[in-house]
C-alpha cells in the first residue's frame, strides 16, 4: 500500500496515469503555476521529447518557454545556470542520464556551488530531468545509473521516484526547490511496474495503487522516504525500478520485509532508515548501478555507523556488476530475482 | 592483448611520414624581442559596419583590427566614439585606479595579507572601456581579470579588499579564492575558478532576458587560452541558434600562464575569425586602445539590444605581468616582450590623447596618480581593520556549512557540531579561530 504523504493543496481526484503522463502532468501544472518555469532540451519542443515527457507543453505555453536545444549538454546546463541567475526556474531535460557527462562541470562546479560561493547572492533553482537505468536493451549508452556521481557532490539534491504518483509530487517539489535537483526517472518503469522477470508479460500502472495520480497540484517533500511495505524481518533500502523488483522477490520468498523506497537519495531520510533498521535488525541495500563506490556503499556505511548494535547479521548489498551495461547480456547484468533472492536467504539464515 | 608496437600503415607513394606540429613561442627568456612579424593594421583603416549587418559581413573586422588612437595620439577613423573630454578623463582615472589597486593588492599578497592576487596590468582598457560602453544594469559574466568593470561601476574598493583578505567583513564569508568577487547589485556574476563556464551562462542569462522581454543584455569574458574549452563552443552555438543578446569577449593577452596563444590556435587564425563560422558577428579590437574597446563594445551592445544578434570581440592585448602572484613569467618568456609590445600601454595612450586634445597635462596626471594611490590606500587600511587572511578576524565556523543548500541538511548539521567540538578541543578558552572573537595574531 502507498503511505499517503502527499501534501495536498488543491489536489484533484486521482486517475490512472503511467509515469510519463504523471511527469508530463507535473510539468503542465508547474508551467501554469509559475511563469518563471521554462523547459528545454534535445527534442523536447514541438516533438515533445523522445519519451513524450514534454508532449503538449510547447503548444500550450509557447516557444519562449518550451524549446529544443542544440545537442550540447554543457550548453543546456550552462544556459540553465545563467537563466537561474536571471531569476528563472529552468527544468532542462537531458535525454538520457548517460548523456549528462558533458554537462558535469556546469552541474558540479557551477550549479551546485553558486549559492555557496556567492554567499547566497546567486542560486540555481534548476531541476535536471533525465531518464536513467537499464532493462530496455539500451546498451551501455542508454542504460546507466550514475546517481552516485551526484550524491557525492555538495550542493546537489538527487531524487528518484518509483511510481507515477510519486513522480508527479516529487517533480513538483523539485521544481519548487530553491536548490539544484537531479531528477532521475527510471525509464524501465515509465509504462508499468517491473517485477524483475523480463520474460513475464509487462504490467501497466493501471491497477497499481501508485499509478493513481491526483489531478492538479500536489507536492511530496524532498528528503522523505516512503515505506512501500511495512514488515519486521529485515529492512530493504531501495529506490527507482528496484523497489518493484524487491517487492516481488520478497513476496515470493514470503519474507516479512520492511521496504523503504528512499525517493530522495540526498538529502537522505536518515531518520526513516535508522528507525526501520533498528526495528528489524537486518538490512539489505539494493541498486541497479555498478557496485564499487555506488550509493549503496554510503547506505551501508551509514547503517553500520548508526545502527551497528541493532544489527543481527552483516548488511547485504545487491547491485549491478562493475562492468559497462552489456547489451546482449543485459539480464545477466541486472540485479534481478536470483541475486536479490540469494542475499535475502543469507540474511534470513542469520 | 593486441600488440600495437611496430604497426604502421602501408607506404603511400612518395608521401613523407606524418608530422606533428607542437607550437613554440617566438621568444624565450633572454631572447631579444622583435614584433615586426606582427601585422598591426593602422588606426582608422577599418570601415565601421552597420550594426545590423549580416554576421559574415564582419569578416574583415575579424582579421583586421578596430583601432582609433593613432601614433600621433589622435582619434581617427569611423570607429572614433567621439567621447567628450570629461568621459575620457573618467575612463583614464578608472584605469589608473584599477592599476593602483592592483599594485597595492599585489604588495599586500607579498606582505602575507592574503594568499593570492591577480593583476590586470596592461589590460585595463579591456574591462574599463567595455564597462563604460555598457548600460550600468547590463549583466557581466566575468573571468578573473575584469576587476576594472567592478571599479568602473563604483563597487566599493573596501569590499574588494575585504574579499581579497577573506576577512570577517568579506561578503562572500571567506569562501572564495581572492579576487573571485560576486556583486549581484552591480550586475557582476560570481567568478568561477573553472575556466570558461561563465560563457554559456551569460548566453543563458541573455536568453532569459529575451524570454522575459527585458532590455538588459549580457556580456562575458574568457581568455584566449580558455577559448579552447568546450564551453566556448557551447556558448557560441547557443548564442547563434537563439540570436541571443549577448557580447562574448575573448581577451587575447598572448599568454595562458606559460602557454602562449599558439596553444589555443592563434598560429592558424584570429580568435575573432571564429565568430563568422558560427554565424556571429566578430570584431578584433586593439585592446590597449580604450577608445577602440569602447567603440567595439558600443557597436556590439547596440546590435544586441536591437535584436540583431550576438558579437564575439577579440581584445588584442598583452598580459604585462605574471598570470598571478603564484606565477613567475621570467621562467618562460622574454622580459623584453612587455617593453616591445607594439600596442603600448593603455593608460599612457589615453593620457597622451587627452594631452594632445589640450585636455590633460603631466601635472594633472601626476596628481591623479597620487589621488588614486591614496584612495586605494584608504580602502586597504579600512579593510585591514576587518582582518587579513590567517591573522585576525574571519567568519565563524558554522558559516562554513551554510549556503551549501538553502536549508541545513542533517549531515551538515552534524558536521557543523563536529567542527565546533574540534575547535573547543584545540582552543579550550573559546577565543580561537572560528569564534569570530579572536583578535590580531590569533
Amino acid at each position: 500500500m502507498i503511505e499517503e504523504t502527499a501534501v495536498s493543496l488543491q489536489e484533484g481526484e486521482a486517475r490512472p496515469m503511467n509515469m510519463i503522463e504523471a511527469i508530463n502532468d507535473a510539468l503542465h501544472v508547474m508551467m501554469g503555476h509559475d511563469p518563471d518555469v521554462v523547459v528545454f532540451g534535445e527534442d523536447v519542443g514541438y516533438f515533445g521529447g523522445v519519451f513524450r515527457a514534454t508532449a503538449g507543453l510547447q503548444a500550450k505555453f509557447g516557444k519562449m518557454r518550451v524549446f529544443d536545444t542544440p545537442i550540447n549538454e554543457c550548453g543546456i546546463i550552462g544556459a540553465a545556470v545563467g537563466m537561474a541567475a536571471y531569476g528563472l526556474r529552468p527544468v532542462p531535460e537531458i535525454q538520457f542520464a548517460d548523456y549528462i557527462y558533458p554537462g558535469l562541470d556546469q552541474l558540479i562546479s557551477e550549479a551546485a556551488r553558486l549559492r555557496y560561493r556567492s554567499a547566497g547572492e546567486f542560486t540555481a533553482p534548476i531541476t535536471v530531468r533525465s531518464p536513467f537505468g537499464g532493462g530496455i536493451f539500451g546498451g551501455q549508452t542508454h542504460s546507466q545509473s550514475p546517481e552516485a556521481l551526484f550524491t557525492h557532490v555538495s550542493g546537489l539534491k538527487t531524487v528518484i521516484p518509483s511510481t507515477p504518483h510519486d513522480a508527479k509530487g516529487l517533480l513538483i517539489a523539485a521544481i519548487e526547490d530553491n536548490d539544484p535537483v537531479i531528477f532521475f526517472e527510471p525509464k524501465r518503469i515509465y509504462n508499468g511496474p517491473f517485477d524483475g522477470y523480463y520474460d513475464h508479460p509487462s504490467k501497466t500502472w493501471k491497477n497499481y495503487p501508485g499509478g493513481q495520480v491526483p489531478e492538479g497540484y500536489y507536492s511530496i517533500p524532498l528528503g522523505k522516504a516512503r515505506t512501500a511495505r511495512e514488515g519486521s524481518a529485515m529492512t530493504v533500502l531501495v529506490y527507482g525500478t528496484m523497489v518493484h523488483v524487491a517487492e516481488a522477490v520478497l513476496a515470493e520468498k514470503g519474507v516479512d520485509a520492511e521496504i523503504l523506497d528512499l525517493r530522495t537519495l540526498w538529502p537522505l531520510d536518515i531518520e526513516a532508515v535508522e528507525k526501520s533498521v533498528q526495528k528489524t535488525g537486518k538490512c539489505l541495500v539494493i541498486h541497479e548501478a555498478t557496485r564499487t563506490s555506488g550509493f549503496g556503499a554510503e547506505l551501508v556505511s551509514l547503517v553500520q555507523e548508526r545502527c551497528f548494535y541493532h544489527l543481527e547479521a552483516p548488511i547485504e548489498r545487491v547491485t549491478g556488476f562493475d562492468t559497462p551495461y552489456p547489451h546482449s547480456l543485459e539480464w545477466a547484468y541486472f540485479p534481478g530475482p536470483v541475486r536479490i533472492g540469494d542475499a535475502v536467504d543469507r540474511l534470513m539464515k542469520e | 592483448m593486441v600488440d600495437q608496437t611496430g604497426r604502421i600503415g602501408m607506404p603511400r607513394g612518395n608521401l613523407p611520414p606524418l608530422e606533428l606540429h607542437v607550437p613554440e613561442p617566438r621568444f624565450r627568456p633572454g631572447d631579444p624581442v622583435d614584433y615586426s612579424w606582427l601585422d598591426i593594421p593602422g588606426a582608422g583603416e577599418l570601415p565601421r559596419f552597420d550594426e545590423a549587418c549580416e554576421a559574415r559581413e564582419t569578416m574583415p573586422a575579424t582579421l583586421g583590427m578596430v583601432r582609433v588612437l593613432d601614433d600621433k595620439h589622435r582619434a581617427v577613423g569611423p570607429w572614433d566614439p567621439r567621447l567628450d573630454p570629461e568621459t575620457l578623463r573618467r575612463i583614464l582615472r578608472t584605469m589608473a585606479l584599477t592599476r593602483a589597486f592592483d599594485d597595492r593588492m599585489y604588495r599586500g599578497q607579498r606582505q602575507g595579507k592574503t594568499s593570492f592576487y591577480m593583476k590586470c596590468t596592461g589590460e585595463e582598457a579591456v574591462s574599463v572601456a567595455h564597462a563604460y560602453a555598457l548600460a550600468g544594469d547590463d549583466m557581466v559574466f566575468p573571468s578573473y581579470r575584469q576587476q576594472g568593470i567592478l571599479i568602473a561601476r563604483d563597487y566599493p574598493l573596501v569590499e574588494m579588499v575585504n574579499q581579497i583578505y577573506s576577512n570577517r567583513a568579506d561578503r562572500l564569508k571567506g569562501r572564495q579564492l581572492p579576487i573571485m568577487y560576486s556583486a549581484r547589485d552591480y550586475g557582476f556574476f560570481t567568478i568561477s575558478g573553472n575556466l570558461a563556464t561563465q560563457f554559456p551562462q551569460a548566453v543563458g542569462w541573455a536568453m532569459a532576458s529575451a524570454i522575459k522581454g527585458d532590455t538588459r543584455i549580457a556580456t562575458s569574458f574568457v581568455g584566449e587560452g580558455s577559448s579552447a574549452e568546450g564551453d566556448f563552443h557551447a556558448a557560441m552555438t547557443f548564442a547563434a541558434v537563439y540570436n541571443t543578446p549577448v557580447i562574448l569577449n575573448v581577451v587575447n593577452n598572448q599568454w595562458a600562464i606559460s602557454s602562449f596563444s599558439g596553444f589555443a590556435g592563434a598560429e592558424r587564425s584570429t580568435f575573432a575569425a571564429r565568430a563568422v563560422g558560427y554565424g556571429i558577428a566578430g570584431l578584433r579590437v586593439d585592446g590597449n586602445d580604450a577608445l577602440a574597446v569602447y567603440a567595439a563594445t558600443q557597436w556590439a551592445a547596440n546590435r544586441a539590444r536591437a535584436n540583431k544578434g550576438p558579437t564575439l570581440i577579440e581584445h588584442f592585448t598583452y598580459r604585462a605581468e605574471g598570470h598571478s602572484t603564484s606565477d613567475d613569467p621570467s621562467a618562460y618568456r622574454s622580459a623584453h616582450e612587455r617593453e616591445e609590445w607594439p600596442l603600448g600601454d593603455p593608460v599612457m595612450r589615453l593620457a597622451r590623447h587627452l594631452i594632445a586634445l589640450g585636455e590633460w597635462d603631466d601635472e594633472r596626471h601626476a596628481a591623479m596618480d597620487r589621488q588614486v594611490a591614496e584612495e586605494v590606500k584608504a580602502a586597504a587600511k579600512a579593510a585591514e581593520k576587518n582582518g587579513v587572511l590567517g591573522h585576525g578576524f574571519h567568519h565563524p565556523f558554522h558559516t562554513m556549512f551554510e549556503d551549501v543548500f538553502e536549508e541545513l541538511p542533517w549531515n551538515l548539521r552534524e558536521q557543523a557540531e563536529q567542527a565546533i567540538r574540534e575547535r573547543e578541543a584545540k582552543w579550550p578558552d573559546a577565543r580561537g579561530p572560528g569564534t569570530g572573537e579572536e583578535g590580531e595574531g590569533a
